[in-house]
């Protein structure tokens, strides 16, 4: 099993799955609020086609958490709306 | 920089990319497979390599039949490289991925496109909700991570998909709260003629039937000729609403999967500008292609389901035929040799897909369950509306990329996979015309997201 | 009823901009426009209202481009007081990166003779990296500097576009999409024009179909020698604001994507996109902000400018034929407030306006003249 984090609370998920699946099997039901409107969104497709399984992984925005498999220690965020430029700010965040 | 090349390049390691490959370097080309996921299979056969046995069974055997396949396709001395995002296919030969977070070129004589079907869009009021999902969306969790919802689902639309869905989940243990199926009895009716007396098409039909029965067997409450469907919820969905014969029904649930049949996925071949058709059978766009596959544009060609859906038994024989033109058009093999060896491939096939019109008729989506009311969101990425696009047609724009144009829909991230369908048909139908009119949104690369330092190169 | 008082052949942001200001004027239009596929040059620009470096030897130019920025704001209000659409104008001023000294030195000289010949009325400066980065922060090392305007803005070509579309039909215009336009005809009352399978007349007929206005405007005793130009252009995904003011080839929208161009290609009638001039945006747009890198593209596109031998505009009535027009630009989102408000009512019957006099086609038939498109 592979221990990672969302949102700051602990999960875990097999090895080898992907952060979409983790996450829906660790319950989670908002992946992402959109930038048009803010409205919840969580995947659709789970194929990389419809871009609603958006996550923040390790600081970088905006990732398909379909395409990509969850890795011991991952820190996946809920991805608020508009990303911003630099992967730093979240971490300039952070430190404040 | 092209730093490799290749006789044939091939886009996809399902089916059709599998047996392309196979064939290919049995006749001794060098070929390359490029596909996005770890291990071959596509969406069909997806982690079939790395399905233990019980999962295996569990999921049945049309499932478990891609394994021969992926082990020959490992075997046969194909070039595969894995976690490939193929973002751009030049009518020249180049072909453009992402691999390891850098872009990297290669170029080949042939290409032979192997992307496969998508999940036709299905808007419905919500279903843009999180918790609602599609069927091939709930088979991708299930094949990949044995993930399966812990709530009883909900499963809507039509389709063998959507039926075989529910037969892998009761085998998986999962409860099913409704299976709300959008076929009728007309559906019967109009579809009944197609079957015709071919044995496989009766075959088909048994195992269809075998299916229904364990569902029902297992107490999976149906519900037929379903309409009105709509999501419920607010910040994530809670019920699926839907009448039968006037009559409303509301089920609550917390996961809704949605299927009324997938399409093919033409972002390369739309990306290409090679020419396509409507096919009003199957209500998607098709590329124009021959025997062999090959499109309007010369020495690319396509084989599976991205030519018009075929199921993955007719996809693997289009591949090898693929293979095959593709070989002679190379001067790999005679044309007499090409024509002894696709013989028996062609027949095969024609047997494959006899059952086509069949289920095209009798699984034929919904009209609202493709051009829906004003207030139903179309395009996904950027939030339009259906009654905004009607707009547009008012306002002037006769085609997508017009509505494109005034209102943003299709210039999502999706690139219009999630919208351009029901774009085409919505404004087809607002304008009183066929779809074939009216045409697609002018696709254009990157097919996959790529980032301006990837794109940019090693500074 | 397919008559009206003018007809304008393109409805693109050169045609829906005449129209609506013939419209405005209370004359009867009729717009007719090609079809869905059509090249379109209206759907693929990056939306500057871009005064700085143009003109450069061509002195009304830079005053007639100076003119139309003057007047934008007064076209975003019309727009957003009769249709509701903001079109999202800016004004505030904008920046033309340098990425050597060599480049600052010519683009200083460049602005510089524009200024003189402009007698002061335009002003400009030169930054130097350390000016640049205290307006600009997040600019690259590699920028030497840029020249800067306040009058500089950029607008959402797109809204635009549906601005007018709607502008037009509120005011009654007549638009026929999917109808081409293959022939025009002189008849008593004025002009007879078959489009698409139906024919159209008015007095008056103006020539706003970019790259058809060549073959087009022989028809009328007019010589439009267009040519294709393409650009190429890359979006990215959305991101939250980071550059307020448009530059050269670096623009934020209002949407929060990023545009980033381009190229100027001379290959016909071919608006693909090339992965090696993709390749080189990016990596300029790279070496101008650094934290651009992350970004993702979601689309690129390439469009093709309706370039003149000259890059200059032709305006001009025919002679062979009076009352029929043709106006053609390369630039239709800085210059469409003077064809609202200038081109457009001499079009519909108007005085001409001064400083167009330069503007014909006929200057290209000068024998002893070679010509080339500045940018």
């Amino acid at each position: 099993m592979v221990s990672f984090t969302f949102d700051g609370n602990p999960l875990k998920a097999p090895a080898g799955c992907t952060v979409a699946a983790a996450l829906l099997a660790g319950g989670v039901s908002t992946f992402r609020t959109t930038p048009v409107s803010g409205m919840p969104r969580a995947p659709y497709c789970m194929m990389g086609a419809c871009f609603d399984c958006l996550v923040e992984i390790d600081g970088v925005p905006n990732r398909q958490s379909c395409l990509i498999t969850v890795e011991t220690g991952m820190q996946v965020r809920t991805q608020r709306g508009l990303r911003s430029l630099a992967a730093q700010d979240r971490e300039t965040q952070h430190a404040k | 920089m092209p730093n490799d090349r290749f006789d044939i390049a091939i886009v996809g390691a399902g089916p059709a990319g599998m047996s392309a490959a196979i064939a290919a370097s049995r006749h001794g080309a060098s070929v390359v497979v490029l596909d996005e996921q770890r291990g071959p299979g596509g969406q069909i056969y997806r982690a079939i390599t790395s399905a233990p046995a019980r999962r295996r069974d569990m999921l049945g055997p049309d499932y478990a039949a891609g394994q021969p396949l992926a082990e020959s396709f490992r075997a046969c001395g194909a070039r595969h490289i894995t976690d490939a995002a193929v973002w751009q296919v030049t009518p020249e030969g180049a072909v453009h991925y992402l691999h390891q977070g850098a872009t990297s070129t290669l170029q080949a004589d042939r290409i032979v496109l192997c992307s496969g079907a998508m999940e036709r869009p299905f808007p419905i009021p919500g279903w843009t909700l999180p918790g609602v999902l599609t069927a091939g969306a709930a088979q991708i969790l299930l094949k990949s991570a044995d993930v399966v919802p812990t709530e009883p689902v909900v499963l809507a639309g039509c389709g063998p998909l959507l039926y075989l869905l529910g037969w892998q989940y009761v085998r998986a243990g999962v409860p099913i709260r409704a299976l709300v199926d959008t076929t009728s009895m007309q559906d019967y009716r109009r579809a009944l003629p197609h079957l015709g007396g071919a044995l496989a098409g009766w075959r088909y039909l048994k195992k269809g039937l075998a299916l229904m029965r364990v569902l029902k067997r297992a107490g999976v409450p149906f519900h037929t000729g379903a309409q009105d469907l709509a999501a419920e919820g607010s910040d994530a969905v809670t019920a699926l609403s839907f009448t039968v014969g006037g009559q409303q029904h509301r089920i609550a649930t917390s996961t809704l999967l949605l299927h009324h049949g997938v399409v093919p996925n033409t972002q390369f071949t739309w990306s290409l500008r090679a020419d396509h058709h409507w096919d009003d059978a199957q209500l998607c766009w098709q590329p124009d292609a021959d025997a062999w596959g090959a499109l309007s544009i010369p020495g690319i060609s396509v084989a599976g389901d991205g030519l018009g859906i075929g199921g993955a038994l007719a996809a693997a024989l289009q591949g090898e035929l693929s293979a095959l033109g593709a070989l002679h058009s190379l001067g790999r093999i005679t044309m007499t040799e090409r024509d002894r060896l696709a013989a028996p491939l062609q027949s095969e096939l024609r047997r494959q897909l006899r059952i086509r019109p069949f289920l095209d008729a009798l699984y034929r989506p919904k009209k609202a369950n493709r051009v829906p009311a004003d207030d139903v969101i179309v395009c996904r990425c950027e939030e339009v509306t259906a009654g905004a696009i009607r707009q547009f047609v008012e306002l002037g724009c006769h085609g997508p990329n017009q509505a494109k144009a005034f209102g943003r829909c299709g210039m999502g991230p999706c690139q219009g996979r999630q919208c351009g369908l029901t774009v085409s048909e919505l404004i087809a139908d607002a304008r009183g015309v066929s779809p074939a009119e009216v045409g697609y949104f002018r696709i254009r690369p990157p097919i996959k997201p790529i980032s301006l330092g990837e794109l940019a190169g090693p500074a | 009823m397919n008559t009206s008082d003018l007809i304008v052949i393109g409805g693109g942001l050169v045609g829906t901009a005449l129209a609506y200001g013939a419209a405005r004027g209370g004359a009867q239009v009729i717009v007719l426009d090609e079809g869905d596929d059509a090249f379109r040059a209206s759907r693929g620009n990056f939306g500057l209202v871009w005064v700085q470096g143009k003109g450069f030897g061509m002195a009304p130019y830079a005053r007639w481009t100076l003119r139309s920025a003057t007047r934008w704001p007064e076209l975003a209000a019309a727009l957003a007081e009769e249709t509701g659409i903001d079109v999202q104008l800016r004004q505030p001023g904008g920046f033309h990166f340098c990425f050597s000294e060599e480049e600052m030195h010519s683009r200083q000289e460049r602005m510089q003779r524009i200024c003189d010949d402009l007698g002061g009325e335009y002003c400009y400066e030169m930054l130097d990296h350390a000016a640049l980065a205290a307006k600009l922060p997040g600019i690259g090392p590699d920028v030497a500097g840029a020249s800067h305007t306040p009058m500089d803005g950029h607008v959402n070509p797109l809204k635009l576009l549906r601005a007018l579309h709607t502008a037009c039909q509120l005011r009654g215009v007549r638009l026929h999409g999917g109808h081409r336009t293959s022939r025009i005809t002189r008849t008593a009352e004025g002009y007879e024009v078959e489009a698409g399978d139906q024919r159209f007349r008015a007095a008056r007929v103006v020539l706003a179909a970019g790259l058809g206005n060549r073959e087009l405007a022989a028809q009328v005793g007019l010589h439009a020698p267009v040519q294709p130009n393409r650009g190429q252009v890359l979006v990215s995904e959305r991101v939250s604001k980071f550059l307020d003011h448009p530059t050269t080839y670096v623009r934020q929208t209002d949407e929060g994507t990023v545009q980033l161009g381009d190229s100027m290609e001379d290959v016909g009638l071919d608006d693909g996109t090339t992965a090696d001039v993709l390749s080189t945006i990016a990596r300029r747009g790279v070496r101008s902000f650094p934290a651009l890198q992350s970004l993702r593209l979601v689309r690129a596109w390439g469009a093709l400018r309706v370039m003149t031998p000259d890059g200059y505009p032709i305006y001009q009535e025919s002679t062979q034929c009076p009352g029929a027009f043709v106006v053609t630009c390369h630039s239709g989102v800085t210059l469409a407030a003077n064809h609202v408000f200038s081109i457009a009512p001499w079009i519909a019957g108007g005085d001409p306006p001064a400083g167009i006099q330069v503007f014909t086609g006929d200057r290209f038939l000068d024998p002893n003249q070679t010509f080339h498109h500045a940018h």
